[in-house]
């Protein structure tokens, strides 16, 4: 018998981030992303925390500011529209160096765009979040169990770096039903929030300040700097992927989230039919896995970029593979789901060429 | 076991109990126990347009079964609306079963505006739950979510379905280890149990494994795992 349970994607969310020690979610609703709402208004008085339905998403990503500089683990969730709201927020929590959580359920896009699942928010959650110099930790799952563990590892990654994290999951991985186990999260050490603004007992002789506002341009050129070399070290250690068949492939599929899941079943399928074909599976968007990538086009003939969107991460595969080798696009968007035959059909047109 | 069903039969329970699951699993058996009847389902979840019974009308439709999903489901004018077709479904002198899907939890405030409407001498609300969904993993929780969907449908449920699974992984022994959580639901909300689900697709040989054991008598039916698959 096992120690599993079987959850939405959304609520294995909720409940990772409970069991994170996150005592605080400001939330609005918006599909596909609302059980993560749903799930916090239930569990969160239970274990003392709060649960707090702002009154529009721009109230919530200053709440979880607040929050997040006075010390706290805090998260907020929405769906692209929303986080287009939230954008101006989650600038002002990167030049404040907080940690936190937001949490992306992509929807089509772009305006109100649809309702079904996409990943059309890539340039978005990897280029331009906010305004100004600065980066987020972008994690992409691709499980129900992953949505679970990674939202742990994003909260570990955040305080560490003292950067915002994101979470870029799409709706049908906030729908579907999975098992999920929760008792295999690794945790970090972490050092203790001495920069919090929770009050001078805290940190006796010494006023925390937390502010994005610079009057002296050198003073701000400083920050962002100082910024910038944290950033150089996320790239160097925290770069997470999954490889499936790369070894020998001839053609490397490269997509993730629910895409990965679907080209994993097309790269089990082209196998049977003979075409050397694998899955390099970005687990980390921000950072990017660029090296193995780079590395795989020593031997591999060409990529494809298979996402739900008109094709925004395969620019960072044509960066790292950098003119070695063709990289194509195949993707669905507007909410539509790219099938397994699809990929395969594609894949296959392409390894005939090569 | 021998089934038999009412007129109207509607399928409650809490988010991702596998409500849908088994309200399309019981119409396709009605249809196969009483194939001149008129057998028809409605898609009553107005709370999610993501899984639903509306992904299965062609499986249904094939099988002679009349289905009434909401005029846009599943496009991206999906709105919370109730599908038509209810004013039949409870009509007295049609000789028909109807199953109707409520969404989850409170999403059951769609059929309440009816139930007045509703002969519920003539009506069996199923109760579904699921032992590995953690929110009513404790029989006392389970009960708590019924009374909450009670409220919302103006109705009583009348019947508990332990549908405890683990979607593609369960194991005959996650089943075997549910019996005493779906007995214990039923006796806590005082209600009858109308049976145990296996899902045929994951444990082919589930009669097999529990004859000779302790539950061999306990009511269990075969479904078939009807969820869309993306990969």
């Amino acid at each position: 018998m096992s120690n599993k349970v079987l959850m939405k994607g959304n609520e294995a969310i909720a409940e990772a981030a409970i069991k994170s020690g996150c005592l605080y979610f400001f939330g609005y609703p918006i599909t596909p992303q609302t059980e993560i709402s749903e799930y916090m208004a239930k569990r969160m008085p239970k274990v003392g925390g709060l649960c707090l339905q702002a009154e529009s998403e721009v109230a919530a990503i200053n709440m979880l500011m607040g929050a997040s500089a006075a010390g706290s683990r805090a998260m907020t969730s929405s769906s692209s529209p929303g986080i287009s709201l939230k954008s101006e927020g989650i600038s002002y929590i990167a030049g404040c160096d907080l940690p936190c959580l937001i949490v992306n359920v992509q929807r089509g896009g772009p305006g109100l765009g649809g309702i079904q699942p996409s990943q059309s928010d890539y340039y978005q959650a990897t280029r331009g979040v906010g305004h100004g110099d600065l980066r987020i930790l972008v994690l992409a799952p691709s499980s129900v169990q992953e949505m679970a563990s990674l939202t742990a590892e994003a909260f570990d990654l955040a305080d560490e770096y003292r950067m915002p994290a994101m979470l870029l999951a799409d709706g049908a991985l906030g729908q579907m039903m999975e098992p999920v186990d929760f008792s295999v999260f690794p945790k970090r050490e972490l050092a203790p929030k001495t920069w919090a603004t929770n009050g001078l007992k805290n940190h006796e002789g010494k006023k925390n300040i937390i502010n994005s506002l610079f009057i002296d341009p050198n003073e701000l050129e400083n920050s962002v700097i100082e910024r910038y070399k944290r950033y150089d070290i996320v790239e160097e250690k925290e770069v997470r992927y999954e490889e499936y068949l790369t070894d020998d492939a001839d053609i490397v599929l490269v997509a993730f989230g629910i895409t990965a899941r679907i080209c994993k079943s097309a790269v089990t399928e082209l196998r049977n039919q003979g075409i050397k074909a694998g899955l390099l599976r970005p687990v980390t968007l921000w950072p990017y896995p660029k090296k193995i990538i780079s590395k795989l086009a020593d031997h591999a003939k060409a990529f494809i970029s298979v996402e739900m969107s008109m094709g925004q991460m395969v620019d960072d595969v044509r960066l790292a593979v950098n003119g070695k080798r063709p990289v194509y696009f195949f993707g669905r968007t507007g909410g539509i789901i790219p099938s397994v035959e699809e990929v395969i059909c594609e894949t296959t047109k392409i390894s005939e060429t090569l | 076991m021998d089934m038999s069903f009412k007129k109207l039969n509607i399928i409650c329970g809490h988010y991702g109990s596998g409500k849908t699951n088994i309200a399309v699993n019981l119409a396709l058996k009605a249809k196969a126990l009483f194939p001149h009847k008129t057998v028809r389902i409605a898609d009553y979840d107005i709370v999610n347009p993501y899984f639903r019974a509306a992904d299965n009308k062609k499986l249904l439709t094939d099988a002679g079964i009349v289905v009434s999903v909401p005029q846009f489901a599943n496009s991206n004018v999906d709105i919370p609306v109730v599908p038509h077709m209810l004013g039949s479904m409870i009509e007295d002198s049609d000789d028909s079963i109807s199953f109707v899907d409520l969404g989850g939890d409170d999403g059951a405030v769609a059929i309440g505006m009816f139930s007045d409407k509703i002969n519920q001498d003539n009506c069996d609300m199923f109760y579904v739950v699921n032992k590995y969904r953690p929110l009513i993993s404790a029989p006392e929780d389970a009960v708590w979510f019924m009374r909450e969907i009670e409220n919302a449908a103006r109705l009583k449920c009348t019947m508990v379905i332990n549908n405890s699974s683990l979607g593609e992984e369960t194991a005959f022994e996650d089943i075997f280890s549910s019996v005493e959580y779906g007995k214990k639901c039923a006796e806590n909300a005082g209600l009858p149990l109308f049976a145990h689900t296996y899902c045929e697709n994951y444990v082919p040989d589930f009669e097999e494994k529990i004859r000779g054991t302790k539950y061999s008598r306990e009511p269990f039916i075969g479904i078939r795992d009807i969820t869309k698959k993306l990969f």
